[in-house]
């Protein structure tokens, strides 16, 4: 199978660390991956402002530049469901890749399988605050949204449950919006802010650890409130966690990696 | 009557009839006080809560969704045969059907059959449709008095407000408020906020407006076209006393709100109360198929733009509503920002759908007041896929030119620059190196509405795909 990572423009430019680990992680897995240039974003944040006539020129860049490969795995729960809600309507070589375009934590789930997941050995031996991002929940189904009725399953919270040492924060409002919603962060700012404040509450009176994610987008909101609130919590990536520090030891390229992912992860307050 | 300066329109401004809704604005002004806000998140969070253990208790929850979902489907894609086949019906039951094209013609014909039998006195059960017209205003400048009798609606009524939720009108007001109105207007002691000693006031003073009225005007949550019967439920029994004690009974009916067959009708009041409060059931769910005898019966069935919206592809399935108000609840921007935010009838995300057909440039900020996090559509009873509809209005609000000048022109600056990776890349990477060197006050006021509540993130030294390019040249 031919694989394609996609990383979203806001993981590539302020995020390096994370995609590095989702590659890595994927690569531990014995999974072959390029990752195409051509196109740097799916078009989402201008076609959720209603500008999605304007936003064709950028999914069909994505179609295009993903067209060749089997499974498009997208870095991003958001633009994920963007991609498999709208390309559809570029024409065939648009559904196709729809089609074939997932998110990384369902590809790991349903594709990858948690055995071969649990085999990396990763360790985190801390309390984590799930927050699977509103469109990897309900556009993807990643887990069972509180609102639906029948069996409670979450992927995310399966491929969690094979780290070593990570346990989880129950929390009060489990799938609560973080209100970042793209441009609605700058459209709808005090809104926006008081719903992620309030996430931040929800962890704190749950004695999180760190917030776990599907999104960036939501840990950039999430992160940006903590930061200016002085509160020290941990915002990762679920591929953070899954390709675990004592793993990257053990590459071959632990220095590199090392030195990338520093800069950013410190002055967040990151794991020491 | 006294007006007390809290009675003032604060919450009103959303509604100036010179200006569009500026949904970000009225919900700024909410926010402020966020101890209130987080009490108002808090009781709608609670009715949330309920209504999910009243879905859980139901294993069939999901099919009568579909159920509920596919029966509005049919009904609404045969409107027409469904309305006639009703108004056959009703017509062979002794009632007298009656079509308003819109709200002014609704509001007339209300009028002239008040007008007809001399009635003076009406009381009004929860009707969002009466509010959608305006017909208070309407017949009270015609000398009709009109008392709503809903205890939130009389509420919000005293103060001259509107309702700021379709089923807790007054969800809004502390009890201490809704105290402070009652001393004013009905007389009770000053500082009295005891719920029930609030209740049995409101109940005294409805109860002598009931005796007093000539006409009964009450909503209808479902009519069945087969048998030309209407369906009114209701908590506190105040539109079964209106209409059983008033000569004259209107029923005001939006066209959206047929079914075809009674038998249908036990799919609806299994969801819509579920939904609405948690509750199994109304207190009351009350059966109107003809008249008492010497009392006269009056349908009328509103459009008011439902045809309109039928026949708009993408949002049509918006008439589905049966109006439970759970997407209120859950909505995490509503909860918020309240309901008088929305500057419409009908607030949260079914209003955001339902409401920028009646005008875009007024309400073109509504259907930006959402994250599309989904959650309206999951909870919605009849599967309106909300969200879906939230972002088509986006679609046809920009391509109106109703978006706000600077957020077009970031977008269209996006847009030209999101196609052109190396344009991204070039413009991020100029971007980083100045985060890394610029001092951190200086970037929140340049991250401009993000930096209001946010710091950005350190600034990486290099993008990833520097790092893929040093790191793994052998495939890129």
């Amino acid at each position: 199978m031919n694989v394609a990572l996609f990383v979203p423009c806001y993981v590539d430019q302020l995020y390096p660390h994370v995609a590095i680990a989702a590659l890595g992680l994927l690569e531990a897995l014995g999974i072959t991956v390029a990752v195409p240039e051509g196109a740097a974003c799916c078009g989402q944040p201008p076609a959720n402002a209603g500008f999605e006539r304007r936003a064709e020129h950028t999914l069909g860049a994505f179609v295009s530049t993903y067209a060749p490969y089997d499974r498009v795995v997208v870095l991003s729960g958001s633009c994920a469901v963007h991609v498999r809600s709208h390309a559809g309507s570029l024409g065939a070589a648009g559904a196709q890749v729809a089609e074939r375009t997932t998110e990384l934590c369902a590809f790991l789930h349903d594709e990858v399988g948690l055995d071969a997941v649990a085999s990396l050995g990763a360790s985190f031996p801390r309390r984590v605050a799930v927050h699977v991002g509103c469109h990897a929940l309900r556009g993807l189904g990643l887990a069972r949204p509180t609102e639906l009725q029948g069996p409670r399953f979450d992927k995310v919270r399966a491929l969690l449950g094979t780290v070593q040492g990570l346990t989880f924060a129950e929390l009060s409002r489990p799938d609560e919006c973080c209100g970042f919603g793209g441009t609605f962060a700058v459209a709808e700012p005090a809104i926006s802010a008081k719903m992620g404040r309030d996430r931040l509450r929800d962890y704190d009176a749950h004695d999180a650890e760190a917030v776990v994610s599907t999104d960036v987008s939501c840990l950039m909101h999430l992160g940006g409130l903590a930061a200016r609130g002085g509160v020290r919590l941990p915002m990762l990536h679920v591929a953070e966690v899954l390709w675990s520090e004592e793993r990257r030891a053990n590459s071959e390229e632990s220095e590199r990696v090392r030195s990338s992912l520093l800069a950013p992860r410190s002055s967040l307050g990151g794991p020491s | 009557m006294t007006k007390r300066a809290f009675e003032l329109p604060v919450l009103h401004e959303p509604h100036r009839a010179d200006g569009a809704v500026d949904h970000a604005k009225a919900a700024a002004r909410f926010t402020a006080d966020e101890a209130r806000t987080d009490w108002h998140d808090g009781a709608l969070w609670w009715v949330r809560a309920k209504r999910d253990l009243a879905a859980a208790s139901l294993d069939e929850w999901e099919a009568l969704r579909e159920l509920a979902s596919s029966i509005k489907e049919h009904t609404l894609s045969r409107l027409d045969e469904y309305l006639v086949e009703f108004e056959a019906a009703a017509t062979r039951n002794g009632v007298t059907v009656h079509w308003a094209r819109d709200a002014d013609e609704h509001n007339r014909i209300v009028h002239g059959i008040l007008a007809e039998r001399g009635a003076t006195r009406l009381v009004k059960s929860k009707s969002m449709l009466t509010e959608e017209c305006g017909l208070n205003p309407y017949l009270q400048a015609r000398g009709i008095e009109v008392i709503d009798t809903d205890l939130g609606e009389r509420i919000v009524q005293l103060r001259g407000e509107a309702p700021s939720h379709i089923v807790l009108p007054a969800i809004h007001l502390k009890k201490e408020e809704v105290g402070d109105t009652f001393h004013d207007h009905l007389g009770t002691p000053a500082g009295l906020a005891d719920p029930t000693a609030l209740t049995q006031a409101a109940r005294e003073h409805l109860r002598a407006k009931f005796l007093a009225a000539d006409a009964a005007l009450t909503g209808v949550n479902f009519a069945i076209a087969e048998t030309g019967g209407l369906v009114v439920c209701t908590n506190e029994g105040n539109a079964d006393l209106g209409m059983a004690l008033a000569p004259v009974h209107v029923a005001s009916l939006g066209i959206e709100k047929l079914i075809p067959r009674a038998s249908d009708l036990g799919v609806f009041l299994r969801l819509l109360t579920r939904s609405a409060t948690g509750q199994p059931v109304t207190v009351y769910s009350s059966h109107v198929h003809r008249p008492r005898a010497g009392q006269a019966l009056h349908v009328v069935l509103v459009d008011n733009g439902r045809s309109t919206q039928l026949a708009r592809e993408g949002f049509w399935r918006s008439l589905k509503c049966i109006r439970c108000g759970a997407c209120m609840n859950t909505c995490p921007i509503y909860r918020r920002s309240g309901g008088h935010s929305y500057g419409s009838t009908v607030p949260g995300p079914i209003g955001s759908v339902l409401t920028p057909g009646l005008d875009l440039e007024r309400y073109a900020s509504l259907p930006f007041a959402s994250t599309l996090c989904g959650s309206c559509t999951a909870v919605c009873p009849v599967k309106i896929d909300l969200d879906a509809q939230l972002y088509r209005w986006r679609q046809l609000v920009t391509a109106a030119g109703h978006a706000s000048t600077g957020k077009a022109i970031a977008m269209r600056g996006a847009g030209l620059v999101l196609a052109r990776p190396w344009l991204v890349r070039a413009l991020g990477a100029a971007a980083r190196g100045a985060m890394r060197v610029v001092p951190r006050r200086v970037m929140r006021v340049a991250a401009g509405a993000w930096g209001r509540a946010r710091d950005l993130p350190p600034a990486p030294p290099q993008s990833f795909r520097a790092w893929y390019r040093a790191n793994r040249s052998d495939r890129s």
